[in-house]
């Protein structure tokens, strides 16, 4: 019994090896052939800070190959996909922004390539595109801030509802859905919940507009607007580290959660080096970082979290299903501006 | 309206065959420039008109019927109009009363000034825009919290997310073109005419309401819809000020509009009632001014004497500069703020004082270095171009060369009512496409910026040549030298300066160039105007302000090695 164990184990551990190899060896060609391209050209719509922090790790640690960094609004990032598209111009290599149903409309318009980030199988459902298209290689909330300078926690605001009261009138401010992509599950997540009643209420209260889900942050740190009504968690997070005074809050009914996917392009000039760089994304160091430097949520199960972070399961999270992000992309848009005003 | 060509018909007809005989050899080069022009400004706004007309559903009105029925739409349209006319009176009042001051009286340091009108000229409107959102923004703006802690109230003193501010910052980035139109007016007037005024017993407002006005009148109108119609097409001040606080202009609603899924029909069709417009405006000023005589010099004569402004000389001084410094001092002393601090609202102090922002943008960012490149090649071809083609046309149109000549000027000032991004769209549909794509490299961009620059290059060369009178070049052609010839030996020793000031006032245009780029870049031919506006979006105020200054150190440096090169004054050249 005893030597079957140990001669299953050996095997076992054989496999195991010879998996190991046998993956190093593909490893080993797809950093050749990577290296041979030389760079991989990255549309992003995570933050500037962030996203460059990323390419400089894959940089470290890949030398020869330059990771190219375009970013911009998640809207703006397929815009400018699309465009490209129409011209038949082929430069971008990873497509990443925040909203999901931008992945949906390119897989049905047979613009990405199927591929399946190593790793990524021990991710959560929600992280995944059954198909095999795209990875959601982070993941925030967009929650509530304040200024807590200007105003005392007694006074804050701590639920969405509260944010309709007219003694916030010309306080606060409001990313755009146009823009961002965080900001359109936001928009979506709440009008699940509340309908667009609440939007058309919570207009009334005069809202500065700016257009990245970061942006409110600094609005709220300088003290422009007390208020933010919504914006990346992950950016108010590190603002709030670096010292600006700003305090986040996590509303209890509940809180919209972004899962940003990221996909490889089908005419992707630089296949190998996309390939590479998206396995890199979904591995334990990268995504570690991302927890760690930049205050984000993945899908990674080992990942862990700063301690001043809430844990997501204590969290009533809202989701938002991607097709329906993708049918309704217009709706939002259109109404945000009705409300609104631009 | 005298019909276009008539008076070539009326020439032939009074000279008969001598004159055909005498048809000038230099013919070609001229007919070249013109076809070229119309070429660069017909073929996208052809496109701009078939896209208006062209729907999802084929060819349709429904374009137009949209935007002239939507309310938001119309909304848009109306707040331009209010926001471009007062700009356009902002302006005037604030770049004639300035070039007259420097021109006409005894104002201390007029280098000084002239060299701060410059420098606001130079401002990247988008930069200035952005600045005053720091300086002015209703609760963290440092302005308005001098002002509260100064008069413990609770208000803000301006707020500049508002139609007002938009309509004062855009004209404190506007006003230099009047200035620059007026002063070299108010140089070219000798003083006879008004000596003339004063022997016949008319006191000093007399002179200047009866004399001075009237002989500056042309550039006075000229300088309001040049003003008027440059804050019509600005894209990035308004889209910074104006759509945080809800306030859609017509450039920013057609940007909206090609997000995606685009609308090319919907913003197609809503810049072609925009050029009627335009044409209206031109077709009115040649009207209220077309049967004036504009030569008012007749080579360097003519003694031009200063006004004493006696007790009122440095009062007027320091509100002059007090007035600068809203479009200079204060906007670049925040930028360098903000470039040099961790957090821009706080006092600058040491433990807020850093270098990162500059460590980023030069040398982590990497978009940085390849949209510098981009930019500054984009600059020096485009002004180079753009002055000879600029410098031809309006030579051209001036003398009256070719029948129908006046029709190139709509064609060259055409542009300016296209706002950029509508160009762009046009630019975009016609070189996607054969017999020349230039999508996706910096050509498409060359076009558009020559394209775009072809009203400011053409306004400042016209103005250059219609201060040169003709019998200047007559006398030359008397004694047998063809129009070149003339152009060379005669007009351009004349119009040299002028022509410095023309190739100057392109380059700062394109390096600075938001509206049409927006839409023509692709991530491998970004410029900085382009990079600057991504940060924007995202807040990025550190990084930007690097970049500003970038934008405005280089600048002034071309500046000074023109004026080095020289050894003159470029804005308003004869002191």
């Amino acid at each position: 019994m005893k030597k079957i164990k140990t001669t299953a184990i050996g095997a076992a551990l054989l496999a195991v090896f010879a998996w190991v190899s046998v993956s190093s060896a593909q490893d080993a060609a797809l950093i050749e052939a990577a290296k041979k391209e030389g760079k991989v050209v990255w549309y992003t719509s995570m933050a500037l800070p962030s996203s460059t922090a990323l390419a400089d790790l894959f940089m470290k640690k890949y030398k020869g190959i330059e990771v190219e960094v375009h970013r911009t609004g998640s809207q703006r990032v397929l815009q400018r996909v699309m465009q490209e598209v129409s011209a038949g111009i082929k430069n971008a290599d990873v497509i990443h922004t925040s909203d999901a149903g931008h992945f949906v409309l390119l897989k049905e318009k047979g613009l990405l390539m199927r591929y399946v980030p190593k790793g990524s199988e021990s991710f959560p459902d929600g992280f995944k595109d059954k198909a095999g298209f795209y990875y959601g290689m982070r993941a925030t909330l967009s929650p509530i801030a304040y200024n807590p300078k200007i105003i005392s926690e007694k006074e804050a605001p701590r639920t969405w509802k509260d944010l309709l009261d007219s003694k916030w009138r010309g306080k606060m401010v409001t990313a755009h859905p146009g823009y961002s992509g965080v900001i359109m599950t936001h928009v979506l997540a709440l009008v699940n919940v509340y309908g667009w009643e609440y939007f058309r209420e919570l207009a009334k209260n005069k809202l500065h507009l700016v257009q990245s889900a970061n942006d409110p942050a600094g609005v709220v740190a300088s003290g422009e607007r007390p208020v933010g009504v919504n914006g990346t968690e992950y950016f108010y997070y590190k603002m709030m580290k670096q010292g600006n005074p700003i305090q986040i809050v996590y509303p209890k009914e509940g809180i919209p959660l972004i899962v940003s996917p990221t996909a490889i392009a089908k005419d992707a000039p630089h296949p190998n080096a996309a390939k590479l760089f998206t396995d890199f994304i979904f591995s334990k160091e990268a995504q570690q970082m991302l927890a760690d430097k930049e205050g984000l949520y993945t899908g990674h199960p080992e990942v862990t979290y700063p301690k001043d972070k809430p844990k997501l399961n204590e969290l009533n999270l809202w989701g938002v299903d991607a097709d329906e992000l993708e049918k309704r992309n217009a709706e939002i848009k259109k109404r945000f501006v009705e409300f609104f005003g631009a | 309206m005298s019909i276009p060509g008539a008076g070539a018909l009326e020439r032939f007809r009074e000279r008969g065959w001598y004159g055909l005989r005498m048809v000038d050899p230099t013919l070609p080069v001229w007919i070249g420039a013109s076809l070229l022009l119309v070429f660069l400004m017909l073929l996208p706004l052809g496109w701009i008109f078939v896209a208006s007309l062209r729907g999802e559903q084929g060819w349709s009105f429904a374009g137009y019927v949209q935007v002239f029925t939507e309310k938001a739409f119309f909304k848009a349209i109306w707040n331009t109009l209010i926001i471009s006319f007062w700009v356009g009176i902002l302006a005037v009042l604030i770049g004639s009363v300035l070039g007259w001051l420097v021109t006409r009286t005894d104002l201390p340091l007029k280098r000084t000034v002239r060299a701060l009108v410059m420098a606001s000229f130079v401002t990247p409107p988008f930069l200035g825009a952005f600045a005053w959102t720091l300086l002015a923004g209703p609760n963290a703006g440092l302005l308005n919290k001098i002002y509260r802690s100064l008069t413990g109230s609770e208000e803000a003193l301006f707020n500049i997310f508002s139609m007002g501010g938009l309509i004062f910052v855009m004209a404190l980035y506007s006003f230099p073109y009047v200035f620059s139109m007026i002063a070299n007016v108010c140089e070219l007037i000798s003083s006879d005419l008004e000596d003339a005024a004063n022997i016949l017993g008319a006191n000093k407002l007399k002179i200047a309401l009866t004399v001075t006005l009237p002989l500056t009148a042309p550039a006075l109108l000229g300088g309001f819809i040049l003003a008027f119609l440059h804050s019509l097409s600005l894209f990035g001040a308004p889209a910074i000020l104006g759509l945080p606080a809800s306030i859609h202009t017509i450039t920013t609603q057609i940007w909206a509009l090609f997000q995606y899924p685009p609308r090319l029909d919907l913003a197609a069709a809503f810049s072609v009632p925009l050029l009627l417009a335009t044409m209206l405006l031109i077709a009115l000023q040649k009207k209220i001014l077309g049967r004036r005589g504009y030569s008012t010099v007749g080579g360097k004569g003519g003694e031009r004497r200063l006004l004493h402004l006696g007790i009122f000389r440095i009062p007027v001084f320091l509100l002059v500069l007090a007035l600068l410094s809203l479009s200079v001092f204060l906007p670049y002393w925040i930028l360098l703020k903000a470039a040099l601090a961790k957090a821009w609202a706080v006092p600058l102090t040491w433990d807020n004082f850093t270098l990162e922002n500059f460590r980023f943008a030069f040398f982590e960012y990497g978009d940085t270095q390849g949209a510098i490149l981009n930019t500054f090649k984009l600059g020096i071809l485009t002004a180079t171009v753009g002055t000879l083609i600029a410098a031809l046309v309006a030579y051209i149109t001036n003398r009256q060369l070719l029948p129908g000549a006046r029709y190139l000027t709509f064609f060259a000032l055409a542009p300016l009512v296209v706002p950029g991004i509508v160009l762009a769209v046009g630019l975009f549909i016609a070189y996607t496409r054969p017999p020349l794509v230039l999508y996706g490299t910096i050509w498409i961009l060359f076009v558009a910026y020559l394209t775009k620059e072809m009203p400011i290059g053409f306004s400042q060369a016209e103005t250059t040549f219609k201060s040169i009178h003709p019998e200047l070049e007559d006398a030359s052609r008397i004694l047998g030298a063809n129009r070149l010839w003339v152009l060379k030996d005669v007009t351009a020793p004349l119009a040299r300066t002028g022509l410095i000031a023309t190739w100057c006032f392109i380059f700062i245009g394109v390096i600075r160039e938001l509206s049409a780029s927006i839409l023509l870049f692709t991530p491998k031919s970004k410029v900085v105007s382009v990079v600057i506006f991504d940060l924007k979006e995202e807040g990025q105020i550190g990084v930007i302000a690097v970049l500003g200054i970038l934008l405005l150190v280089v600048s002034f440096l071309v500046i000074l090695a023109v004026q080095w090169a020289m050894g003159k004054e470029i804005l308003a050249t004869r002191e």
